[in-house]
């Protein structure tokens, strides 16, 4: 590597404690420990819009959502084989984040991209959560060594399985990085401003589209998200 | 005559490999950014996917746990005859592909766009997307998959002859930019641009150039590859990395590839294959004989080729 610094590394409970989430920076790299449940568009859809029993005591059994499919499959005998573990951008699930979070009180929102600052302030700062975003993307064969076991899955039948709901047992499972803090910072946001000021340098001499699109930007400094 | 039962299993080797074993030149090129990049978090991140990479052939378990899209592109030599004829063949591939879905395991990606229907198996209607190209001699077939991701990254827009280069790295900045922050592209990649053909030809020559050529490889038209040389510096340069932090590892190759296209327009696409560049190629003789390699070797001379006749050079063999 060239000059970089190494970012700091933390074990984190599934169930963490508002202390130990209070601890946690902006960049920190932290490898979780407890059961995680994967919930997607599928799942919000089904336990939000249907209203659908959710078959976990949450959050007393996890408080860690992941915007996830595994990469897995269920034996005839109903065991499970599962490979590789990688997130799904989570940008998209905006219309279900608040009413999911006051709903299944998750604390950590697992997945990739972060969201906006918009949503960590209307939904994750009244809730007490933050945001782990996985890394790369993705490192899925490493965040697969960290799962000892798929203890359930549920919903497969409804849902098919990139979208059902699997409850792993995480241990020592990682890298993520501490992608928003309880105050609603995001380290995406940060990191695009610092981008931003570079760009019309690097846009220099470039020209215009002679056609134009409707519906674009032209500020290159604005977010594509939400 | 080409055994059907050997296509199908070597097919779902290919697919097993492309999952699990980056290809040598993607890691090669990785490694190279990484050597240089200096940001701390985008540093991080690349150290991350070098250890991923290892984690993934040590355990042979898939390297993303989004196994994105699994296709096929098939090519073969003018003499080539397959058991069964060329339904046997997309049985075969469609097979293969549903039997490594549940074997290795990979993510069942493919859903009915509307009705999310799920098989379970990435086997659907129009999925694996089969692809062919065909060479002058030889009795071979080329089976290559491309596992690349699906969601960000891509980008078509309808340029003009009087937008020129300069619009060119325009619309290729804007891609880089806009699906770069927060690492939705899983840069640093392999960037494909397409130029030129009709709108469908164009977006199918980008993704060609980015699945379907080596980190390193240049067209073989010299001022294209001074092109591709100068987008790949100028997408270093943005002062992005891995993830959308800051870093200069943006860009692992970029790859050009052109068709003739309207004589009024200058039509654009931009695709990036990801940190996972996942594909994997055999070539099967009529023999029965397999060989494995990563580089699909795509783009001859012949699939270039400008003119009305095509006459075979005395080395078909070797470039094909």
């Amino acid at each position: 590597m060239g000059n970089a610094s190494k970012p700091r590394k933390i074990r984190l409970s599934t169930t963490p404690t508002p202390e130990a989430l209070a601890e946690l920076r902006l960049g920190d790299v932290v490898y979780l420990d407890g059961l995680i449940y994967t919930a997607r568009e599928g799942v919000y859809k089904r336990a939000l819009e249907d209203k659908a029993n959710i078959p976990m005591e949450l959050p007393s059994e996890s408080a860690a959502n992941f915007h996830c499919s595994p990469a897995a499959a269920i034996n005839e005998d109903g065991t499970f084989r599962l490979g590789a573990v990688t997130a799904t951008a989570s940008f998209r699930f905006t219309k279900w984040i608040g009413e999911w979070m006051a709903k299944s009180g998750a604390k950590l929102i697992i997945g990739k991209g972060g969201m906006s600052a918009k949503d960590y302030k209307e939904h994750f700062v009244p809730n007490g959560a933050i945001y782990l975003t996985t890394v790369g993307y993705g490192t899925g064969a490493l965040l697969g060594r960290g799962v000892k076991r798929v203890k359930a899955v549920h919903w497969n039948k409804e849902l098919g399985l990139a979208q059902a709901m699997w409850v792993l047992e995480a241990d020592n499972m990682g890298p993520f990085i501490v992608e928003s803090d309880l105050a609603g910072n995001s380290l995406f946001e940060r990191e695009n401003a610092k981008i931003s000021a570079n760009l019309a340098k690097v846009y220099e001499g470039t020209t215009p589209a002679v056609l134009k699109r409707f519906g674009e930007t032209d500020d290159r400094s604005d977010e594509m998200i939400g | 005559m080409i055994p059907i039962d050997i296509i199908q299993k070597t097919a779902e080797i290919l697919m097993d490999k492309a999952a699990i074993e980056i290809p040598q030149d993607y890691l090669d090129g990785l490694q190279a950014a990484a050597s240089v990049e200096d940001g701390d978090l985008s540093s991080f991140v690349l150290e991350a996917m070098l250890e991923n990479y290892k984690a993934a052939k040590e355990d042979r378990r898939a390297m993303c746990g989004d196994t994105g899209t699994p296709r096929w592109y098939v090519k073969m030599g003018n003499e080539t005859q397959i058991e069964g004829g060329p339904i046997a063949l997309e049985a075969a591939l469609r097979r293969a592909t549903a039997n490594a879905t549940n074997g290795v395991p990979l993510r069942p990606n493919r859903v009915h766009p509307l009705w999310r229907t799920d098989h379970d198996n990435n086997v659907g209607i129009g999925a694996p997307e089969i692809e062919y190209g065909y060479e002058p001699g030889g009795e071979w077939i080329d089976l290559i998959t491309v596992h690349k991701g699906g969601l960000f990254g891509t980008d078509y827009r309808m340029l003009f002859p009087s937008d020129g280069i300069q619009g060119i790295k325009r619309f290729y900045l804007d891609c880089l930019v806009a699906f770069g922050k927060r690492g939705l592209a899983c840069q640093p990649a392999i960037i494909g641009i397409g130029l030129g053909g009709c709108k469908d030809t164009c977006m199918v020559l980008g993704k060609r150039a980015a699945c379907l050529r080596v980190v390193g490889s240049r067209n073989s038209d010299p001022r294209i590859a001074e092109l591709e040389l100068e987008l790949k510096e100028l997408g270093n340069s943005i002062g992005m990395g891995a993830m959308g932090f800051v870093g200069k590892s943006m860009v692992i190759d970029a790859n050009i590839e052109v068709g003739y296209c309207h004589t009024g327009g200058m039509q654009m696409s931009v695709h990036a294959f990801c940190l996972s560049s996942r594909r994997a190629v055999a070539r099967v003789f009529a023999d029965g004989r397999v060989e494995y390699r990563t580089d699909p070797d795509w783009f001859t001379d012949y699939q270039r080729r400008e003119t009305v006749e095509w006459e075979m050079p005395q080395n078909h063999e070797k470039s094909a």
